[in-house]
């Protein structure tokens, strides 16, 4: 099973690689909605630095739609899905190795936001083992979730419309906890975040061990 | 097998008759006979239409779910039948719990939203449903029962733990800032008005049981229609083979 | 000795459409058997179904053993075949033997397996580090065509396998089914290249409206591929 996540994962990093659509696509958009939020609110009342934790995670959850609809757009080119099913590649390594390419290309995103969201927002770093962990289990969280829902639509004329709305509810805590997470890691007090990383990380497990178990079911739907 | 005239008999008319005498009484105890609240006054009397509504949302969820489950487990028509039927009327539960939480949270808050946990959780228990449902009906394409509708299954079987996490995420989010105003059972309830909310519990179990019956038949009358039509299509088929020898 | 595929009455869906409608066949290890017949006949249908791809709505079927009935064991059987269909199955954006490398360790073959691939397809020149994006359909034809080849399946399964090919590309394919078939592969053939296609197979049978339709009778005398009379 790992064996075979480790080559999905390589494959689907490498084909990043070469099609550049994170890079060049995706952290663009996610650098623009932070801009859009600075005009929507007013960069000087102050309301940027105290909402950063949770522009930043918003702007996340709309990049993780992005990215989960590239995973699997990939796929759906000319006869993928067969091939995969044909491939010999156990399921859920296929799903895990997916979910790990897209929690790397997140994590690509999040730096770049994380920076951004400083220099733009003002935002003081603080707390930052609560921080690190944060993203590590928000990320791993939104990207089993993730590809376990993204392979549900992929099959389907719609997936565009009916990914997020599918998605995002399911998202919802994710966003509620690391948004919590953050405020407690950025506004000092970092003994309060950690529960919400609680909430994270047993969200994270969940969707890791119920996408390795339906993916092989899903995957054969077409 | 011949279709019957009506989703109806005895047992929902049975039902019916006590839900529709159920909720006469319950107006009755709603609106006279049990007294205002102290801080509420007279408002508080919506609460008994409110929180039946939201626990039979609640147990609807738990009833997909449990469908799902149970479909995934032995592909018979009629868990992928329950599943569906049950999530619609859920839907039309969910949709009374929020208009009446937020009818209700006018007089109480002052204003129609006030991201009570409860209110935004039965939001986005909501959207869950209509994404459900959603999906069911791009997923009901396939010809066999048995194998179609996996992807829906999947999420109808997600759909309860997902609502219960939401309902906990949203609910630890917002203590934070204020407890929920509305639906905590406020534990010094008691005398006609716990009456009256039992009363109401009981009777909307009634008639979402009674709805669900319904329509239950009626989605199993649909499965019925399919599946004739495929014998029809298989005589179609072979068909196109005497046509191609006769041109031949 | 057991039967490459055995297929009793083999009904299979595509949404609520028969495409199948009834199927016999009958296939021993080490053939190689040729399907025709018009557009919407079933061919490639079969040819999933054969594949462990699609479920049986109703009947029965073997294929290398695997009753493909039980959902688990045509699962298994998927490792055992290879289907060059009539999509590439290619990931456009890595090169030839990026391709050929991912599918063929998928499927557990070594590098040297996937070499041996690549030499055998004629990609192992200039080809080997362009992205598939920029080959033309026949040399991505030839790209399917070594992914196939790397996994060594004991079952082939060739959609219109000629089509797109050039004239080496088509020597070339006949080539490896005729070793393949040598070291004991079996080969189902679904063509309209009757000229060609003929000449290789052992057999042909045709399909029309989703089941096998009754053969005419050979002229006397004919020489050719015999050609079998399968009544549903």
């Amino acid at each position: 099973m790992f064996r075979d996540a480790g080559l999905v994962a390589g494959k689907d990093l490498r084909i990043e690689l070469r099609s550049q659509v994170t890079m060049q696509q995706v952290l663009p958009f996610a650098v623009l909605v932070l801009i859009l939020f600075g005009i929507a609110l007013d960069p000087d009342r102050g309301f940027l630095g105290r909402a950063s934790a949770g522009l930043f995670w918003v702007t996340v959850l709309f990049c993780a739609l992005l990215a989960i609809q590239r995973a699997f757009t990939i796929e759906a080119a000319d006869g993928g899905r067969d091939a995969l099913r044909l491939s010999g590649l156990d399921p859920a390594g296929i799903f895990l190795g997916k979910a790990a390419a897209i929690a790397v290309q997140l994590l690509a995103v999040e730096a770049v936001l994380a920076a951004g969201v400083v220099l733009m927002y003002g935002t003081e770093v603080t707390g930052v083992p609560l921080l690190v962990a944060t993203i590590a289990a928000a990320t791993t969280g939104l990207a089993a979730a993730g590809t376990l829902y993204g392979v549900l639509a992929a099959g389907l004329r719609v997936r565009e419309t009916l990914l997020p709305i599918l998605l995002l509810p399911v998202l919802s805590p994710v966003l509620i906890g690391a948004t919590k997470a953050f405020e407690a890691a950025l506004g000092g007090v970092a003994a309060d975040g950690w529960p919400w990383l609680g909430l994270l990380v047993t969200f994270a497990l969940l969707y890791l061990t119920f996408g390795t178990l339906a993916f092989g079911t899903l995957l054969e739907e077409s | 097998m011949s279709a019957p005239p009506t989703t109806a008999s005895r047992a929902t008319r049975a039902i019916g008759g006590l839900s529709l005498a159920g909720l006469a009484l319950l107006l009755g105890y709603a609106l006279w006979w049990s007294p205002p609240d102290v801080v509420q006054k007279d408002s508080v009397r919506i609460m008994y239409v409110h929180v039946p509504t939201a626990i039979v949302a609640f147990s609807a969820c738990a009833i997909t779910t449990l469908a799902s489950g149970m479909w995934l487990r032995r592909r018979s028509e009629g868990w992928w039948v329950l599943g569906g039927a049950s999530a619609e009327v859920g839907l039309l539960f969910t949709g009374a719990c929020l208009v009446t939480g937020s009818i209700w949270g006018r007089p109480t808050w002052g204003t129609y939203w006030d991201w009570d946990p409860r209110i935004t959780s039965t939001t986005l228990l909501f959207i869950l449903l209509v994404g459900f449902l959603a999906l069911r009906r791009v997923d009901n394409e396939s010809g066999i029962a048995a194998q179609r509708g996996m992807r829906a299954a999947i999420v109808g079987l997600l759909l309860f733990p997902n609502v219960v996490i939401v309902h906990y995420s949203v609910d630890w989010w917002r203590s934070l800032h204020q407890p929920a105003t509305i639906t905590r059972l406020d534990p010094t309830i008691e005398g006609e008005m716990l009456f009256t909310l039992m009363l109401g519990i009981v009777v909307f179990a009634l008639v979402f049981a009674w709805l669900l019956v319904h329509r239950f038949r009626l989605g199993w009358l649909e499965e019925r229609v399919r599946a004739t039509g495929l014998d029809a299509a298989i005589v179609e088929r072979r068909a196109e083979a005497d046509l191609a020898g006769r041109a031949r | 000795m057991e039967p490459a595929v055995q297929l009793r009455g083999a009904v299979t869906l595509l949404g609520r459409f028969p495409a199948l409608a009834g199927i016999d066949l009958d296939v021993a290890a080490g053939e190689i058997v040729l399907f025709r017949g018009p557009n919407g006949a079933g061919k490639t249908t079969l040819l999933r179904l054969c594949a462990g791809l699609l479920p049986l709505a109703r009947g029965e079927g073997r294929v290398l053993g695997h009753d493909l009935a039980d959902r688990r064991q045509a699962r298994a059987l998927r490792a055992r075949v290879g289907l060059l269909g009539h999509a590439t199955g290619l990931y456009d954006e890595l090169t030839v033997a990026d391709n050929v490398r991912f599918w063929g360790r998928a499927a557990g073959a070594d590098a040297d397996d996937v070499a041996a691939a690549l030499a055998g397809c004629g990609l192992d020149g200039r080809l080997r580090d362009v992205p598939v994006a920029a080959l033309s359909a026949g040399q991505r034809r030839r790209t399917s065509l070594a992914c196939l080849v790397a996994r060594r399946p004991e079952l082939w399964l060739l959609d219109e396998p000629h089509a797109g090919l050039d004239h080496d590309g088509r020597e070339l394919l006949d080539d490896l089914v005729r070793r393949a078939v040598a070291s004991g592969a079996t080969v189902l053939v679904a063509s309209h290249d009757l000229e060609r296609a003929e000449a290789l197979a052992h057999r042909v049978v045709t399909l029309v409206g989703g089941t096998t339709a009754p053969a005419s009778p050979p002229a006397a005398g004919s020489v050719g591929p015999e050609e079998v009379a399968l009544v549903p």
